[in-house]
């Protein structure tokens, strides 16, 4: 390769223009107008919400588009190759090799019936780039650096055998097996927990820096980005908003778009008035349950249990936020409340009265009371309906609504969610995340419920939309009196918008308590790990996060079903104690209750000795 | 409804239009067929058998001296007809069974698929020839093995696809808000399975054509002097040496049939990805 001048940037793209045909016909640009350039070894960021054009410029650079659009206008110079101008062979010369892509979903790019060492070295092998042996031998070394269990043998498994964070890693690694000059990381961290995510960005990171690649990192996560990024572009509706440095654009963002970006990555704390005289009894209560799935056993234990001894309170009114990671029960929480999944032992009591465990011998007014309002709101809303039958549904079920009362009654509710009365007609195919979204939530509300099971209302939504939908839910709560459970992985929302808060690991409660008792230590280690999870936003947050912290070492454990499940993970464990004993539990000054061996003192001295060290 | 169904058609691809070009034209012979015929099903009105086109019998004559035009026009209805019915009793059926294994939970499912198991073990062509040569044939009968035969096809995909949407979150929804199993299956379900069940009702169609034509070809099928498309194969089979349009003509019928009703359903498949 030709010494270059270190000015000249490495990569080049000047007035690009993508366009794509609709229905009738016609053309429409996705994108236009995008000039940026990127020196060798920067990274620059691309970042917006669903919809802005920030993959399909990605993809761009690979010189390809999705089906339906076609690269129109401008020009993508990478090192010495223009890009636009390479035909067919030449792209895939390119592809893979000096450019490398990594996509959002890594579960989904593997493939399942092949290893992962077949999978990883193949760009190396496709581009003749080097033998089969060297290959490999390049592929463990990028294992070793990406920080992934066993590097020797991880290569010999299968995708199924790995967790979404070690996947994700490994497609870094089957990107970076021909060193290549580009490499395009595509929401690489968005399906993953956050405390997996920040593994996988320190991984990310380190092998960037190492190998000195050049890379372009779209995402809508600011936080993420303040990590990765030299230079930040800020998209909307496929036009740039803003470009810059990093650290100018995060923190002296000139642009009113970037502004209102920065103000919804964090949530506003959305506190409602408690309602003054509480009944007697709580509208819900959880008692000693436990839940899972298969056949219950003598003990009256499910086969594969997922909740034990569950207690939870929501008074009339109140928010109850539940997080833990994915898989810790939080969605079987809300299931069994629901009815949907009986549970093996405990009762769920509903204003003081016990609930049929099941669906079968329910009352149509205790259905009523309690509505699910799903994550996914692309799923949860069917199909072949329109919006105006989904909302016309439970209105005839539980109050005998039909004809121009309904109708009324679901104007009413559209304007309540504030979607324009047009949309009455159309099915939800046609409609965006937050609309639907808000149609999910509409159709709870028709039932003039008590409770409503939030399961992950905003995960899937861009941070502005997902901003709005709380504000929504919010003044729901105000104006109707409603009390949610609202289950979410993010802390940061759920400490913004919960009264109370549960904290969730493999199906035990690690730590209750109020919100205000989540604002500062002692925590449950997990907790305190869950919240040094959240990605800040400035830069070097990721070096100073945890690092360097090791877990003591312990022996084997007792063979003891109750001991601590964070045990494995857990950076306070204690050898002979944790291990042997199951833990306690019992509560802090300030009045939460944790699941957990150590007293506050301990806690206290561990997890400021973390903050001052950070 | 005019309109719609021309833009319906019109954004189908050229295949599905050639596809529906020929299934309109074979339903309009099945409908007026018998009155543009012009001489009657079995009326002996020529000199000569197996004789080649001329301007009084534009299709030629039959093995008997029949006129092959007529029994063409005059055949089409029982071989559109009966699989017609055939396959929307087979498809009807099918999909209601499934629905309710569906909804019903394993107590349902179980005894039900492997009811239809032991049916799809049964081969189609020994089944019928065992019916027929039992009750001897009539339209009703070969109506009712065409439909038997082709039911556990269709529960097996139906079956396939309602469980799949049985486990979908918006039906999920459903039950959480307390609906019963009928709500579930007709309303939740069944209009997302419409669009791969059309596709399955245009294949057991075709199939059904092929069954009701190969058990008239061996004579257990409509029987005479009416005559399906199966059968006017059979009784002109030997004037395959000569090459006469009165076997030629029956053959083509069945093709232009089969393959239109596939095309289509092609067409319909390659609209919605």
């Amino acid at each position: 390769m030709t010494a270059h001048v270190p000015n000249t940037p490495h990569v080049e793209v000047k007035g690009l223009q993508v366009t794509a045909r609709n229905a009738a016909g016609e053309t429409f640009p996705i994108v236009s107008d995008i000039d940026f350039a990127l020196k060798r070894g920067e990274v620059l960021a691309l970042i917006g919400e669903s919809g802005s054009g920030k993959t399909t410029i990605a993809l761009t650079l690979l010189g390809h588009a999705r089906p339906g659009a076609t690269i129109s206008g401008g020009t993508i110079r990478v090192g010495d190759s223009q890009i636009l101008s390479l035909d067919a062979k030449g792209l895939a010369a390119l592809r893979g090799n000096r450019i490398a892509y990594i996509a959002q979903s890594a579960a989904s790019a593997f493939n399942p019936s092949r290893t992962i060492m077949d999978q990883v070295i193949e760009p190396a092998l496709i581009h003749n780039l080097m033998p089969r042996a060297q290959a490999e031998k390049k592929a463990v070394e990028l294992f070793r650096a990406l920080a992934l269990p066993f590097p020797d043998t991880i290569g010999l498994r299968y995708p199924h055998q790995l967790s979404g964070g070690q996947l994700q890693r490994l497609m870094a690694a089957m990107a970076l097996v021909t060193d290549p000059e580009l490499v395009i990381l595509d929401e690489p961290t968005t399906a993953l927990d956050v405390t997996t995510q920040i593994e996988v960005l320190r991984a990310f990171k380190s092998v960037v820096l190492e190998r000195g690649a050049t890379a372009i990192y779209v995402s809508h996560d600011l936080a993420v980005v303040a990590q990765m990024a030299d230079q930040i572009v800020v998209l909307n509706q496929g036009r740039i908003r803003e470009k810059g440095a990093a650290d100018q654009v995060l923190h002296r963002p000139a642009d009113d778009y970037t502004k209102t970006l920065m103000a919804a990555a964090r949530p506003a704390v959305r506190p409602a008035p408690r309602q003054v005289d509480l009944p007697a009894a709580p509208l819900l209560e959880i008692r000693n349950m436990t839940a899972g799935y298969g056949k219950i056993g003598k003990d009256g234990m499910p086969r594969i249990p997922v909740l034990r001894d569950i207690n939870l309170k929501i008074e009339r009114g109140a928010t109850l936020g539940v997080i833990g990671e994915s898989g810790s029960g939080k969605s079987t929480t809300a299931r069994v409340i629901a009815g949907l999944l009986p549970p093996a032992q405990g009762e769920v009591l509903l204003n003081g009265e016990p609930l049929p465990p099941g669906l079968k011998g329910r009352s149509r007014e205790q259905f009523r009371r309690i509505q699910l309002v799903f994550q996914n709101a692309d799923t949860a809303l069917n199909p072949a309906h329109t919006v105006g039958q989904i909302l016309a549904r439970p209105l005839a079920f539980y109050h005998g609504l039909k004809g121009n009362a309904a109708r009324l009654r679901v104007l009413e509710l559209l304007d309540l969610i504030r979607l324009p009365a047009s949309v009455i007609d159309r099915r939800c195919g046609g409609l965006s995340g937050g609309q639907k979204q808000r149609i999910n939530l509409a159709r709870a509300l028709a039932a003039d419920p008590e409770l409503i099971l939030c399961d992950e209302v905003t995960s899937a939504l861009d941070t502005v939309v997902g901003a709005a939908i709380l504000d929504l839910m919010a003044e729901l709560r105000k104006e109707l009196g409603v009390a949610y459970m609202f289950i979410s992985h993010d802390i940061s929302t759920v400490r913004a918008i919960c009264d109370d808060i549960l904290v969730l690991y493999s199906g035990n409660m690690v730590e209750t308590g109020k919100r205000e008792g989540f604002s500062e230590a002692p925590f449950h280690p997990y907790t305190d790990l869950l919240i040094g999870s959240v990605p800040e936003m400035r830069a070097g947050w990721l070096e100073e996060s945890g690092a360097g912290r090791s877990l003591p070492l312990i022996g084997a454990s007792a063979d003891e079903p109750d001991l601590c499940r964070f045990l494995a993970r857990c950076p306070a464990r204690i050898d002979g104690l944790c291990n042997i004993t199951p833990p306690p539990r019992h509560a802090l000054a300030k009045g939460n209750m944790i699941l957990c061996h150590h007293d506050e003192e301990d806690l206290i001295k561990f997890q400021g000795l973390a903050a001052s060290a950070a | 409804m005019t309109a719609s169904f021309l833009r319906w058609a019109k954004a189908l691809p050229l295949s599905g239009k050639v596809g529906l070009g020929f299934v309109l034209f074979w339903l309009a012979v099945a409908v007026f067929g018998p009155m543009l015929a012009p001489y009657p099903v079995g009326a002996f009105v020529a000199y000569d058998v197996f004789d080649g086109m001329s301007a009084q019998h534009m299709l030629g004559s039959d093995y008997l001296g029949r006129d092959v035009l007529s029994r063409l026009l005059s055949g089409a209805r029982y071989t559109v007809g009966l699989a017609a019915a055939a396959a929307m009793l087979a498809s009807a059926t099918g999909t209601a069974l499934a629905l309710t294994a569906a909804v019903g939970g394993r107590q349902v499912d179980e005894p039900l698929s492997r009811f239809m198991d032991t049916l799809i073990s049964i081969p189609s062509k020994i089944f019928s020839l065992v019916l027929v040569a039992a009750f001897g044939s009539s339209l009703a009968l070969l109506l009712l093995i065409a439909a038997v035969t082709y039911v556990p096809g269709n529960y097996r995909i139906a079956r396939a696809l309602a469980v799949n949407l049985a486990q979908m979150d918006y039906v999920q929804v459903a039950r959480a808000r307390g609906e019963g199993r009928f709500h579930l299956a007709l309303r939740e379900i069944l209009p997302n399975m419409i669009h791969p069940l059309l596709a399955d009702f245009g294949l057991r169609f075709v199939f059904i054509v092929l069954l009701l034509s190969g058990l008239s070809f061996l004579g257990l099928g409509v029987q005479p002097p009416d005559a399906d498309l199966g059968s006017l194969v059979r009784e002109n089979i030997s004037g395959l040496g000569e090459g006469a349009p009165a076997i030629m003509m029956p053959a083509i019928a069945i093709a232009t049939l089969t393959v239109g009703v596939n095309l289509l359903i092609d067409g319909l498949k390659g609209k919605r990805s």
